[in-house]
């Protein structure tokens, strides 16, 4: 392409006014062959272009892994909800007994401090017959 | 929608959404990482995209946003985008080394563009979109790419010149 028409070309290109085929052809003439003296600068500028195109994503796509995550996560929390719940109702029935078991051995302790005095009672009755029968005779 | 399906609409233009994060978040890290978010994203409401005409178009409208969101909550966390390692090879007479300086340097001024400006020269002079599709993307009126456009080609081309001027002399 002739240099007047590529200065043409430029013109416009600096003022955005070029087309994308215009462009091309920009493109074309400062990444191919020789570039005249004064438009050094463009050669930079288009080369800069045209390896940027070049820069590609080339990490593995995931699409599941967020979702099966979370969706692990929720089991992992039920599961562990429930154990918990669980072990409390197991712990708060051993709790439950314990103070029971207090309860009654508290009260059995009662009951049978009682009779041992009731059973003193009835021995300070025997002494009583015992000594009744005697005047008595 | 199949993910096989899925793929076949967006493996395309994956690689375009990647270079628009890259652009727009710098490293090369946040924009893989950016990417892949983008693609879920996409793969969640794949629903909606059946319904689209044009997919390509409404992933990096989402990019553009999805970046965006990013550099603010980036700017209030006071972290800094911009990469100053500029490196000064101007003594050296390998001319070869001297090319690949001067295509980094457009990388380096393209970075130092508003984020406008840096999306729409990546649009257009990188991925070659018309001017309709742009608008679209960008939201923005055709009069106004344009002069957006203009400038920040004028702005790397006068900053390439100076920098040239001074390696000559």
């Amino acid at each position: 392409m002739e240099l007047a028409n590529i200065e043409k070309l430029i013109e416009k290109y600096l003022n955005a006014a070029t087309t994308l085929q215009e462009e091309t052809t920009l493109k074309i003439y400062f990444t191919e062959g020789d570039v005249a003296p004064h438009l050094q600068e463009y050669k930079y500028l288009f080369a800069y272009f045209k390896t940027a195109k070049q820069d590609k994503f080339t990490k593995t796509i995931n699409l599941k892994t967020k979702k099966r995550n979370y969706k692990w996560l929720s089991v992992a929390a039920s599961v562990m909800l429930l154990f918990s719940v669980f072990i409390g109702k197991q712990e708060y029935d051993k709790y439950q007994a314990k103070k029971m078991y207090a309860q009654i051995s508290k009260g059995l302790k009662l009951l049978s401090s009682n009779l041992k005095k009731g059973e003193k009672a009835v021995a300070h009755l025997y002494v009583y017959e015992n000594s009744v029968k005697k005047i008595v005779k | 929608m199949k993910q096989s399906e899925f793929l076949q609409v967006v493996l395309p233009f994956k690689d375009k959404l990647f270079r628009l994060a890259k652009r727009l978040l710098v490293s090369r890290e946040e924009a893989e990482d950016a990417t892949q978010e983008l693609i879920f994203k996409l793969w969640k409401s794949k629903e909606k995209i059946e319904n689209y005409k044009n997919v390509e178009a409404f992933a990096i409208t989402m990019t553009k946003n999805y970046c965006y969101d990013r550099l603010k909550s980036k700017q209030a966390n006071n972290l800094s985008l911009i990469h100053t390692n500029y490196k000064e090879k101007e003594t050296s007479l390998d001319k070869k080394i001297e090319y690949k300086d001067s295509v980094n340097l457009v990388h380096q001024l393209i970075e130092t563009l508003p984020a406008q400006q840096k999306i729409i020269i990546q649009l257009r002079d990188i991925e070659q979109y018309d001017f309709d599709e742009i608008c679209k993307i960008t939201d923005m009126k055709p009069n106004t790419v344009r002069v957006a456009l203009s400038r920040a080609r004028k702005t790397i081309r006068e900053a390439l010149i100076k920098k040239h001027n001074y390696g000559v002399s």
